[in-house]
């Protein structure tokens, strides 16, 4: 008898994932805070509650700055991994919009983009956090601008992750010659797809639903 | 090897084609004996087959029939067996109860027979004395009148006036007595004729009661000796039961799934709402297994309460451990309710909490004030708390539908079968008749050896006598 419940709690102990496994989203959202997209960060306000509003308790969710040097922990904005108690995680996502609006309201322009840093603080952030779905938001007109001396050459490795580029603005040289935005966004997705990513556009955002 | 090879066996094709065509109808000539054998033997043998296949289902048809009969039988005999002792059970209530009373209500008729014998007695209405003078009346009036007799007779007459007023006011105060005393009988023997109408009226209900009891022992009867009426009684009574159960029973479900989305949401504060066990969430299967247990136990105090009969085990406990379990489960059942009550409230909260929370992140204001939200979730509270004893009743249309079913699953067996049967003996009887078109078929394209066979037979037969007179002659 001893045996036969030790057998059931194992079997019900391999049916039951009580760690979110494989089921569970994490979002990772870059924010362009450079002079040339200061302007649109009031959209990106929009864009973060929307996706806050989708996400589940478990889900992970993140937001950082792109800057001068962005592949550090001190550029994350807010974070947070939603309680698996609906009310916890209504509070958590409360808080965090708090967060976000407290920054979008404070900051000031950043001289330089580094992109590729913010994309590797964000892969390393999801991996870590090892949820089931990985996607990051890149809400940036993609212009890269190092400051001398930083160094990010390197393959970002895309492997399972889905790239989000949001509301990729063009600049005063794109209108004059088109071919440098176009140019800019086959880039970027050749470097995603090229390490194993997923790379999707999206300049609509009426249309956020497909998003996520 | 191809049509033109066939073909171009001579330089001519049409040449070549005929020639084919009569070695074709030849081999098939000399190969048609046993070509009719083999289509007779593989069209007789799928026939036979067929037509076993089809007896072997009549026959387990046949068997289905009988245990059908035999479990709608012995159903009947146990519900009729039940009503029968209901029946008895009330009857004997009613005359233990009846029987209870009679002494006093004989005392009472005894009494009240006693005050009206004894009022009668008073009643009797006493002549008055007859005067004791007349004679000497007589006597004076043969006296002469100049001795005094008319002087004599004038104070009598006085007297007797005087004597007869007395009399009559006497007589008359006797009257009213005897008036009073009458009308003092009324009352009793409105209370006698009471007692006996309701001494009519509880013989009439016994009455009553003895011909249902004597009705029920006929039906029974009935369904001992077997009678084809009873089974055909039982048989459209246990279709009615199960319709009527199945429909109960989605209405319970549809109970069942209106709890189970009071306390779904909730469930997740308790157990976390993102782990899974398979495929399902562990709130859904927490909610899914209280309103389980609810149903379990609302099925254990319906059979210790002996209204159901699905455990004969709970049936035959002693009474002192069922009235234990009467009241452990029904304790359970109210724990679990007010857990539910507890949990539609917390989901009224949550729902709220969630609204503020999207209401925020959509950037808009937040919830309005609503002075009736307390309706809302009073009435979550008490559907959390009545639907789990609500629930306790499906338990006597689950009892029927579980006998009921028996019943129709052996009639949609036995039709099955006995369709599948008509099936198999029809295509017995098609391929024993394809068999004999096969043959026909075959023969066909060999009409003109057939002819001259038969052509030849003919004239064999015509040529036989002479033969055989060549044969006798010497």
């Amino acid at each position: 008898m001893k045996r036969i419940s030790v057998l059931a709690c194992i079997v019900l102990a391999a049916c039951t994932q009580s760690a979110p496994g494989a089921r569970n989203s994490g979002v990772y959202l870059l924010l362009d805070t450079s002079g040339t997209y200061r302007g649109e960060l009031r959209k990106a306000e929009d864009v973060i509650l929307y996706t806050l509003s989708r996400l589940e308790p478990a889900d992970s969710f993140a937001v950082a700055r792109i800057d001068t040097g962005s592949f550090s922990e001190k550029d994350i904005i807010a974070k947070a991994t939603f309680d698996e108690r609906p009310s916890l995680a209504n509070k958590q996502k409360r808080a965090f919009a708090q967060r976000v609006h407290d920054f979008i309201a404070r900051e000031n322009s950043a001289q330089h983009t580094d992109i590729t840093g913010g994309l590797l603080q964000a892969v390393e952030f999801l991996n870590e956090k090892g949820t089931g779905r990985k996607t990051i938001l890149i809400f940036s007109d993609l212009e890269q601008d190092l400051e001398k001396g930083y160094v990010r050459d390197m393959e970002v490795p895309f492997a399972g992750f889905d790239v989000v580029a949001l509301n990729v603005v063009k600049l005063r040289q794109d209108n004059y010659d088109p071919n440098k935005y176009l140019a800019r966004l086959e880039q970027w997705k050749g470097q995603v797809e090229k390490s194993g990513g997923q790379w999707r556009v999206v300049n609509d955002l009426d249309r956020l639903d497909s998003m996520l | 090897m191809s049509m033109n090879d066939l073909l171009s066996i001579t330089p001519w094709p049409v040449f070549s084609a005929t020639l084919l065509v009569i070695l074709l109808i030849a081999v098939m000539y000399f190969a048609r004996s046993t070509a009719h054998q083999a289509i007779r033997t593989a069209s007789g043998a799928l026939s036979r087959a067929l037509k076993i296949a089809s007896h072997s289902l009549s026959h387990a048809q046949e068997r289905l029939g009988e245990r059908n009969r035999e479990v709608l039988l012995a159903a009947g005999r146990e519900a009729k067996e039940r009503v029968i002792e209901r029946e008895f059970t009330r009857v004997g209530e009613t005359v233990r109860k009846d029987l209870a009373n009679y002494p006093h209500l004989h005392r009472g008729l005894s009494e009240a027979i006693g005050q009206i014998e004894k009022d009668h007695q008073d009643a009797v209405e006493v002549p008055p004395d007859p005067p004791g003078w007349v004679r000497a009346v007589e006597a004076v009036s043969k006296l002469e009148a100049k001795d005094g007799g008319s002087e004599v007779l004038a104070d009598m007459h006085k007297s007797i006036v005087k004597a007869h007023k007395e009399a009559m006011e006497a007589y008359r105060e006797a009257s009213t007595e005897r008036h009073e005393l009458l009308r003092a009988m009324m009352p009793r023997w409105r209370d006698v004729q009471q007692l006996l109408t309701q001494v009519d009226k509880k013989a009439e209900s016994l009455l009553t009661r003895s011909a249902g009891v004597d009705r029920h022992m006929q039906e029974y009867e009935q369904i001992v000796k077997r009678e084809d009426k009873a089974l055909s009684v039982l048989s459209s009574s246990s279709l009615v039961q199960f319709f009527v159960s199945a429909m109960v029973l989605l209405v319970a479900i549809g109970g069942a799934a209106i709890n189970f989305s009071l306390i779904a949401r909730p469930m997740a504060e308790m157990v976390g709402g993102t782990s899974f066990i398979g495929v399902f969430k562990t709130a859904d299967i927490a909610a899914l297994v209280i309103i389980m247990v609810e149903i379990s136990m609302g099925l254990f105090l319906m059979e210790s309460l002996r209204i159901t009969r699905l455990f004969p085990v709970i049936g035959a406990l002693p009474d002192k451990l069922r009235v234990r379990m009467i009241w452990i489960t029904f304790s359970i059942l109210l724990l679990l309710a007010s857990i539910e009550a507890g949990l539609a409230y917390m989901r009224e909260v949550l729902l709220q909490d969630e609204l503020a929370t999207s209401a925020l992140l959509r950037g808009g204001e937040g919830p309005l004030e609503n002075s009736s939200l307390w309706i809302t979730t009073a009435a979550q509270m008490g559907m959390g708390f009545i639907l789990p004893f609500a629930l306790v009743f499906v338990a006597i249309p689950l009892e029927t539908f579980v006998h009921s079913l028996r019943t129709v699953l052996g009639l949609i067996g036995i039709g099955l079968m006995r369709a599948l049967s008509l099936v198999l003996r029809v295509l017995g009887n098609g391929f024993r008749h394809l068999g004999t078109l096969t043959e026909r078929l075959y023969d066909l394209p060999l009409f003109v050896p057939l002819w001259l066979e038969s052509r030849l037979a003919v004239n064999e037969k015509a040529e036989l006598p002479v033969q055989d007179l060549r044969e006798v002659a010497p």
